[in-house]
């Protein structure tokens, strides 16, 4: 037998290996092996926010009750059919867009950027909606075409990606717009969109870096790259955060200065410490070690979600399942490559470790989808 | 769409994805390497370098604590003011070992355990990284300099001059201004986060008295500092700063003269004062003896100094004048009588025969006066007053009963707090039937009213109350609220005035004219004070039954008889004419209001109205 393509056909009910907890998973529609490593990465995180908030139990506490909020979030979407997912596809994709546009013409917000509905009190950010709304609806739309994917078929999908982000940079909001894009662009990587394609797309981004540069990044962007490649430019403004966490990051060395210890993250040296910098915090006060364990499970995590994805039963389910993966991937790179001086500021928290509630809801959500795919019944035959 | 998944070939989109996704796998892995890479480098290769950055990183945010307002009395002598002091502080990050650093300064200056122990408790408590602790205050010019020798082996160790309070009279203020200490882990938790950032630089807070009712006017508001140090802590150069804004300063009615007086006409006995400026309610003196030196607590008070205060029988944290809730005796009997004429009870030319006791109809029980032989016939109102006839007011209190009473009792301010601005004063009691009902369950009884009438039974009243009962007599019915304070920050506190008696002219006159022999009329119970003062007075007498001993009192049996005998009251005013000061002075278990209570009343009205005025 070829194990390799044999197993995607293996049909559960002739596999007589099949134990009892995996029974249970499916029963529950959980996979125990994710949920495992999130609770790990959400345990830990709550040590290292105690320290970066200033030993403040009120954020621990608050921050609890978000976690609560977002497994309880993640275990009902879990139950949801996947096939119910893929028909509510279209609307979920309409339904974000006309949130974003309400929020172009309606949004409130601070600093300078329009990024929030306020209903009734209750505020809402749609960015965080079409985080998950996009990678379903474009799966669900090439899930159903020929792969790999054809001209047409490519273009229409770039129309789909872009309308959102187009309005998300807007607002603006640099670091969501990308995230989002790239949750869409990774299904199409997944659909198998040809290698000559995605060549020609690289070509093209880096050709038209100038125009970007000179009429769509705003100031502040800009600034952000510019620190980038020079911090000691500007070592009271813009550079601070990229030196400050660096100096954080680099004293603590192998073993770190050990919890509660850090001196850059104490001494409010590190701005944003507990929030998108949180990482430094963490590889200050545990070092290497740290590092190397968070990053670990990070890993585990991505690996786990991409075996689901290859299990799953249809084109939809692999697709939408890899992106979210991929997406989850891309947030912890983005963060970590940023607070380690290596990408330019982008607001990105640090996935389930940095304080806000938003963003661990809308993670947690697409690992219920996650699950939802991992647990989806088997079809013995098309 | 269903023409599309005719054709769609299952297993090759499968095939494709799954090298698209080994692709992703080995993708993300390399770049989580190249993380891993990146993080090496920091933390490894290039660890030193950042080590040394972040000793560099020594810019620091220094609060600088607000000078605490001052307190002045009345002609401006100073009662609270801040002292420089030398205080060894340790900064508890910068020390490599905390044992070997208190042994090395054990060894060059004067630690005690006690020291020890504060600084450890403070060590445990919430508090900024890098704050330093203080560990030893009022270092003297010795060890500064011992310290300062040894500097370069004490790493995070800090000798600064802070401004401690220190109170010129310890004694004759603590239970009025209170006193400053240490701000605890209590206080800390309770803090806002506005507070905690006020509170940054400051070390104490105020713990009773005026220190504490004026807290927030006193603390001023912290300033602060961005200073570079070197790796060591120690400043090198300060980079920009806020000033801090200092508390605003009180000024008290309180007069240090005649608050010496008080003290002193109590010599050694237990008792309090409270004299009252008649025409705004200021507090002109208010003692209450034994007091205790509260500079002992403002930098912490030792275990042993607290638990020797704190046992002793003569309790003298215990405030007197304002926590104190003593039986007034006789001294109601002029609001009692002028109650008794409001409400057409008596009239002045009414009379009674006293036999020495009293009787209620269908009562077997004798109400006793004081004068076993009574005070004979045809007595009236001034003469009831001025002698201190129990039997007159009981005959009084049973014919006006006890609703007329206590209203009219009430716009005297008894039974309800004065609302001076010291924290933590008691109400007393002043019985009603409402009162009696929810608290025991019972109704009123006849009897009940012949005692409320002497000022017994259920009657009780703090030092305070029944100085603002006679300052109310004394200005002739305007009751105003008693202030200790009478500006702040410059600004004046107007007198308050809370309400006036409903009574006629004529019946005021009766009552003070009644007062007035109880001091210079020939039967007056207090007509020994009269000798040789060139003003009239006007007063009252009264002795309370001791009924029990006040709570958490530690005596042994020998003292037991002595602090059984009855208290010595006497509250009065002067000069007759045109009254200034009113005074209510209580002795405890001295026996006699005329003998013991009204000699002390006397050295005040004469330590006010004989003082020398520029």
């Amino acid at each position: 037998m070829m194990p390799n393509q044999d197993f995607l056909r293996r049909l559960p009910e002739s596999d007589r290996a099949l134990r009892k907890r995996d029974r249970l998973q499916q029963r529950l529609h959980l996979d125990f092996w994710l949920l495992l490593l999130l609770l790990t990465i959400s345990a830990g995180g709550l040590v290292v926010l105690f320290s970066a908030s200033d030993q403040s139990l009120g954020t621990i506490k608050r921050q609890g009750v978000y976690f609560v909020i977002a497994f309880v979030a993640m275990m009902v979407v879990a139950q949801v059919p996947v096939h119910f997912m893929r028909r509510m596809a279209p609307w979920a994709y309409v339904v974000g867009v006309g949130l974003l546009l309400l929020v172009v013409f309606y949004g409130v917000g601070a600093k300078g950027a329009q990024r929030w509905l306020s209903i009734g009190g209750f505020r809402f950010q749609p960015s965080e909606f079409m985080k998950l709304a996009m990678p379903v609806a474009i799966a669900a739309y090439l899930g159903q075409r020929h792969l790999p994917p054809v001209f047409k078929h490519i273009f229409w999908t770039l129309v789909l990606v872009s309308i959102p982000v187009v309005l998300i940079i807007e607002q603006p909001d640099l670091g969501t717009s990308i995230l989002v894009a790239a949750s869409g662009l990774m299904v199409l990587f997944f659909a198998g969109l040809s290698w000559r394609y995605i060549f020609a797309a690289i070509g093209a981004l880096l050709l038209s870096l100038w125009p970007l540069w000179q009429f769509v990044l705003h100031d502040y962007q800009k600034r952000r790259v510019l620190t980038l490649l020079n911090p000691e430019d500007d070592r009271l403004g813009a550079g601070w955060n990229i030196i400050q966490s660096k100096t954080a990051i680099g004293s603590g060395g192998v073993p770190g200065k050990g919890w509660l210890q850090g001196t850059q993250s104490h001494l409010d040296f590190l701005p944003e410490g507990h929030t998108d910098f949180i990482i430094a915090v963490l590889a200050e006060e545990f070092g290497l070690i740290g590092v190397l364990i968070l990053l670990g499970l990070y890993l585990l995590v991505v690996l786990r979600g991409l075996t689901i994805a290859l299990r799953a039963q249809d084109s939809f389910g692999r697709l939408l399942g890899a992106s979210i993966t991929l997406t989850f991937f891309v947030y912890v790179f983005v963060n970590i490559g940023m607070v380690s001086g290596l990408l330019p500021v982008v607001g990105v928290p640090l996935p389930l470790v940095s304080q806000g509630g938003t963003s661990i809801v809308t993670l947690m959500t697409g690992f219920g989808i996650l699950m939802a795919i991992a647990t989806e019944p088997k079809r013995v035959t098309r | 769409m269903s023409e599309a998944r005719q054709f769609k070939d299952h297993h090759r989109e499968a095939r494709l994805f799954f090298s698209r996704a080994l692709f992703a796998g080995v993708v993300i892995v390399l770049l989580t390497a190249l993380l891993v890479v990146r993080f090496y480098s920091l933390q490894v290769t290039h660890h030193e370098d950042y080590v040394t950055q972040s000793d560099r990183n020594r810019v620091h945010v220094l609060p600088i604590a607000p000078t605490r307002g001052l307190i002045y009395d009345r002609d401006g002598e100073l009662l609270a003011e801040n002292r420089a002091s030398y205080t060894l502080s340790v900064v508890h990050e910068r020390v490599e070992d905390l044992g070997h650093t208190l042994e090395l300064l054990s060894d060059l200056v004067t630690i005690t355990p006690n020291d020890i122990e504060k600084f450890n408790d403070q060590l445990r408590q919430r508090r900024r990284p890098f704050d330093a602790v203080p560990l030893r205050y009022n270092l003297t010019e010795d060890e500064i300099a011992r310290l300062a020798v040894n500097e370069f082996r004490l790493d995070g160790v800090e000798v600064h001059a802070q401004l401690v309070r220190y109170y010129p009279h310890g004694e004759m203020f603590a239970h009025t201004i209170g006193y400053v200490g240490r701000i605890n882990e209590r206080e800390l938790a309770g803090f806002t986060e506005e507070e905690y950032q006020q509170y940054s630089g400051t070390h104490s807070i105020g713990k009773i008295g005026l220190e504490k009712a004026y807290e927030t006017q006193l603390l001023g508001e912290v300033g602060y500092q961005n200073v570079e140090t070197n790796a060591r802590g120690r400043v090198l150069r300060v980079l920009e700063s806020g000033d801090p804004k200092p508390g605003k300063d009180l000024v008290l009615h309180l007069d240090t003269e005649l608050q010496r007086e008080a003290f002193a006409a109590l010599e050694d006995n237990r008792g309090a004062v409270v004299a009252v400026d008649v025409k705004t309610g200021g507090i002109l003196a208010a003692a209450s003896a034994p007091s205790f030196d509260a500079n002992l607590f403002v930098t912490g008070i030792s275990f042993k100094d607290y638990r020797a205060l704190n046992q002793s029988a003569d309790l003298p944290l215990f405030n007197r004048f304002l926590q104190g809730q003593y039986p007034p005796g006789s001294t109601i009997k002029p609001v009692v009588g002028m109650a008794g004429l409001h409400f057409g009870v008596v009239t002045p030319e009414d009379t009674i025969y006293d036999p020495g006791y009293y009787r209620l109809k269908n009562d077997s029980r004798f109400y006793r006066d004081w004068k076993r032989q009574g005070h004979g016939t045809k007595v009236d109102l001034k003469q009831a007053i001025a002698e201190s006839c129990d039997t007159y007011f009981y005959d009084l209190g049973h014919r006006m009963g006890i609703d007329d009473m206590h209203s009219f009792g009430y716009q005297f301010g008894l039974g309800e707090k004065t609302g001076i601005d010291v924290p933590n004063e008691r109400r007393g009691l002043w019985p009603s039937r409402d009162w009696k009902r929810g608290a025991r369950g019972l109704p009123w009884f006849p009897g009940d009213s012949l005692n409320v009438a002497i000022g017994q039974g259920d009657v009780l009243a703090t030092p305070m109350q029944l100085g603002v009962m006679v300052a109310t007599l004394a200005s002739r019915g305007k009751h105003y609220r008693p202030q200790m304070v009478a500006s702040v920050g410059g600004e004046p506190r107007p007198p308050e005035l809370l309400g006036e008696v409903s009574v006629s002219e004529e019946h005021m006159n009766v009552i003070i004219e009644a007062m007035e022999e109880v001091v210079h009329g020939v039967h007056g119970t207090a007509q020994r004070i009269r000798r040789g003062a060139p003003y009239r007075m006007a007063g009252k007498t009264g002795t309370a039954q001791v009924v029990a001993i006040a709570q958490g009192e530690k005596y042994d049996s020998e003292a037991l008889s002595e602090r059984n005998r009855d208290h010595a009251l006497f509250v009065g005013f002067a000069p007759l004419e045109d009254p200034q000061i009113a005074v209510a002075v209580l002795v405890e278990n001295a026996e006699s209001g005329s003998g013991a209570a009204a000699p002390v009343a006397r050295r005040v009205f004469d330590a006010w109205l004989l003082r020398e005025t520029e």
